[in-house]
C-alpha cells in the first residue's frame, strides 16, 4: 500500500487532472466543429517546449509553459495567415503549421541531443506520468504531515490549479457558453461577443494542453480533448450533464488506464509495465465504442 | 556542404542517391494525390490514417518475431502499416456516418487511440526484449540511416506505382472536385473515386512512413498542395506545381539528412518544404503577401489623389 502511496497515486491523480482539463473545453471545441484544435495545439507546443528546456538548462516548468504559449501564439497568428491567404480549409491551413512546428520541435530536439540535454521526442509524444513519483508518503500517517505535501511534484499542483480554474470557468459562463455552442447567431444578435467567447475557448485548450503535456505527452491531451467529449456526447443531449459526464469518463480513464498499465502486466506475471499514457487513451477510446454502441442519443440526426 | 551539394548532384554514392530518387518519386506522389484531397476537403483524413499505422507496424513486428524469427521485414512492416491505417479509415467513416459525431472528432478519436495502443504496443516490445526493436523507433520520425539498399528500391518502385496512378487519374479528379453531379451525370462513379483518391494517400502515408515517420508524413500530402494553391486557380496546375515542389522538397530535405549529421530526415523533408511555402505565401504573385500590400498602397495613393474609380480596370483585385 505505501508503494502504491508512493509510486502510483500522484501519477493515477495527474492523468486524472489532465484529463479533466483537457476534456472541459474539449466539450465545447467538440460542439463547434473543432475537435482537432486540441491535436494541432499538442503539436506546435514541441518547439517552444524544447526552447524553454534549452534556456532553462532543465525542466524548469515556468520556461517550458512560456515557451509553450509563445509558440501557441506564433502557431495562431500563423494558422490565420495562411488561411486567409491561400483561401484553404481550415483543416488544411491546421495542417500545414502544426507539421512544421513540430518538424522545428524535433530538429532542435536532435541538435539538442548533440549537446547532451536530456529530452527526447518519446518523451515529448508520451510523456513521463510513471517518473512523478512522491517518496516523502511513507504511509498514511505521512500525509498528515505538511512537509510531506511540500515535497509533493511541483507539476501535480500546476494540474490541479489549472483544472480547477477551468471547472469554475465553465461553470460561471455556461450561459454563454451553451449559447455560443449551439446558436452563435442568436447569441450574436443578444449582443454577446461572441468572437471574444470563442476566441476563450481557444485559449482555454491551449492553456489546458500545456499544462498537460509536459507531465503526461501529446498523444494523452490529444485523447482527452476528443474521446471524454465524444463519449459524453454520444450519452445525453443535456450539455451540463455532458460536461460533467466527460470530466467523470475522463477521470475514469485515467484510473482504469493506469492501473492496467501500472498492475495488471504484474498481475499476470510479466516482469515489466506497459506505457501509462498509451493505455489511458485506449481506455477513453474504449469508453467512445462503448458509448457509440449503446450510448441513448448515439444516433446521427439525419 | 561540398559533400551536400555533390549528393544534390547525384554524386553520393548509390545509396544515397537511390534514398533521394526514392523520396523525390514519394514527394511527387504525395504532393499530387494531396492537391486532390485538398479539392475533395479530405486533407485531415491522412492523419488519422498515418496516426492509424503505429499499431499494425508494431503487431507485424511482433507477428514477424513468432512466425519468422525475425521481425525487420520492411515489407511485412508496411503490410501491417496498411491495414491498420485501412481500419482507422473505416472505423473513421464508420463514426462519422452512423453516430452523431462530425468527421473532425472522427479523426481526434481514431488517430489518438489507434496511436496510443501502437504506443502500448511499443513497449510490450521493450519488454519483451525482441532483437532489431530499435528500428521501431525510426518509423515514428523517419530515419532513412541504415536503410537496406532493397528497401530503398521498394519504397522508391512503390512511390512510382501511386505517382503512375495519380496522373492516369487526374482528368477524374478534376471533374469530380468542381462538380460532382457532372461528373456523375458523365458516368462517374464518384463514391469510388473518392474511395481510390483515399486508397491513394493511404499509399503515400504508408510507403511515406519509413522516410518521414508516422508523425510527419501527412506534411507531404498537405503543404506542398497548399503551396501551389497560392500560385495558381487552375485545379491542373495546381496537381502539378504540388507535385514538382513535393519531389523538389523532399530530394533537397533527404539529401540534407544524408549529409549533415543530427538532422532527422522527416523533419528536414518537411521544413524545406515549409521553407518554399513561407516564401510564396510572401512571394506569390497575387496571393502573395507583398502583392497584397504593394495593391493596397496603390489603392492608397490613387484614393488620396483623386484618380479612383470604384470600378477601376483592376476590377475586385
Amino acid at each position: 500500500m505505501n508503494e502504491f502511496l508512493q509510486f502510483s497515486l500522484v501519477p493515477m491523480a495527474m492523468a486524472a487532472l489532465a484529463a479533466i482539463a483537457c476534456a472541459l473545453p474539449g466539450n465545447f471545441l467538440l460542439l463547434r466543429g473543432q475537435s482537432l484544435v486540441g491535436d494541432a495545439v499538442s503539436h506546435v507546443v514541441l518547439p517552444g517546449v524544447v526552447i524553454g528546456f534549452l534556456i532553462s538548462g532543465g525542466a524548469s516548468a515556468v520556461w517550458i509553459m512560456a515557451g509553450a504559449a509563445m509558440a501557441a501564439v506564433i502557431a495562431a497568428a500563423a494558422f490565420e495567415a495562411v488561411r486567409r491567404a491561400a483561401r484553404v480549409e481550415a483543416g488544411a491551413a491546421m495542417g500545414v503549421v502544426f507539421t512544421a512546428m513540430f518538424a522545428l520541435g524535433v530538429l532542435l530536439l536532435e541538435q539538442s541531443n548533440a549537446r547532451s540535454v536530456h529530452l527526447d521526442v518519446e518523451h515529448a509524444l508520451y510523456g513521463n506520468l510513471e517518473s512523478h513519483i512522491w517518496l516523502a508518503a511513507e504511509n498514511w500517517a505521512a500525509l498528515a504531515r505538511a512537509e510531506t505535501w511540500r515535497a509533493m511534484p511541483a507539476e501535480a499542483a500546476t494540474l490541479a490549479g489549472v483544472a480547477a480554474a477551468l471547472s469554475l470557468l465553465v461553470a460561471l459562463f455556461f450561459k454563454e457558453l451553451r449559447l455560443v455552442s449551439f446558436d452563435p447567431d442568436f447569441a450574436r444578435s443578444t449582443g454577446m461577443p461572441t468572437g471574444v467567447v470563442q476566441f476563450a475557448v481557444v485559449l482555454a485548450s491551449a492553456l489546458a494542453a500545456v499544462a498537460a503535456f509536459s507531465a503526461v505527452g501529446s498523444i494523452l491531451v490529444i485523447a482527452m480533448f476528443v474521446c471524454p467529449p465524444a463519449a459524453a456526447r454520444l450519452m445525453t443531449d443535456d450539455l451540463a450533464r455532458q460536461v460533467w459526464l466527460s470530466a467523470g469518463v475522463g477521470a475514469a480513464s485515467a484510473v482504469i488506464g493506469f492501473l492496467a498499465a501500472g498492475h495488471a502486466p504484474l498481475w499476470l506475471g510479466f516482469q515489466s509495465t506497459v506505457s501509462a499514457a498509451g493505455m489511458i487513451a485506449v481506455v477513453s477510446g474504449l469508453f467512445v465504442l462503448g458509448a457509440a454502441m449503446f450510448g441513448a442519443r448515439r444516433a446521427s440526426r439525419a | 556542404m561540398r559533400e551536400f551539394l555533390g549528393a544534390l548532384a547525384l554524386q553520393g554514392g548509390y545509396n544515397t542517391t537511390l534514398v533521394m530518387v526514392g523520396a523525390a518519386l514519394l514527394g511527387a506522389a504525395g504532393g499530387g494525390v494531396g492537391a486532390f484531397a485538398l479539392l475533395r476537403r479530405r486533407s485531415l483524413a491522412s492523419d488519422a490514417m498515418s496516426h492509424a499505422t503505429l499499431p499494425g507496424i508494431v503487431l507485424a513486428f511482433m507477428i514477424g518475431h513468432a512466425v519468422l524469427g525475425e521481425g525487420r521485414f520492411v515489407w511485412l512492416l508496411l503490410m501491417g502499416a496498411a491495414l491498420t491505417a485501412g481500419l482507422g479509415l473505416w472505423v473513421t467513416t464508420l463514426i462519422a456516418a452512423r453516430t452523431r459525431l462530425r468527421e473532425d472528432a472522427a479523426i481526434g478519436i481514431v488517430l489518438s487511440t489507434f496511436f496510443a495502443a501502437g504506443v502500448v504496443l511499443l513497449t510490450v516490445v521493450q519488454s519483451l526484449n525482441l532483437p532489431g526493436q530499435a528500428g521501431l523507433q525510426g518509423y515514428l520520425l523517419g530515419s532513412t540511416a541504415g536503410m537496406l539498399r532493397a528497401e530503398a528500391e521498394l519504397i522508391a518502385a512503390a512511390a512510382a506505382v501511386v505517382a503512375g496512378a495519380v496522373f492516369a487519374l487526374r482528368n477524374l479528379f478534376i471533374v469530380t472536385a468542381f462538380d460532382e453531379g457532372f461528373a456523375a451525370a458523365r458516368g462517374v462513379n464518384t463514391v469510388r473515386l473518392d474511395f481510390a483518391l483515399l486508397i491513394l494517400v493511404l499509399a503515400v502515408v504508408v510507403i511515406g512512413l519509413k522516410a518521414a515517420g508516422v508523425v510527419l508524413v501527412i506534411a507531404l500530402t498537405i503543404i506542398p498542395p497548399v503551396t501551389a494553391r497560392l500560385w495558381t486557380d487552375r485545379a491542373r496546375d495546381m496537381a502539378l506545381i504540388a507535385a514538382g515542389l513535393g519531389a523538389a522538397g523532399a530530394y533537397v530535405g533527404a539529401g540534407l539528412s544524408a549529409t549533415v549529421p543530427n538532422l532527422p530526415t522527416g523533419a528536414v523533408i518537411v521544413l524545406v518544404q515549409f521553407a518554399v511555402f513561407a516564401l510564396s505565401l510572401a512571394l506569390a504573385p497575387r496571393r502573395g503577401l507583398v502583392a497584397a500590400a504593394v495593391r493596397r498602397a496603390r489603392l492608397v495613393r490613387e484614393i488620396k489623389s483623386g484618380r479612383w474609380r470604384p470600378a477601376s480596370a483592376e476590377g475586385g483585385a
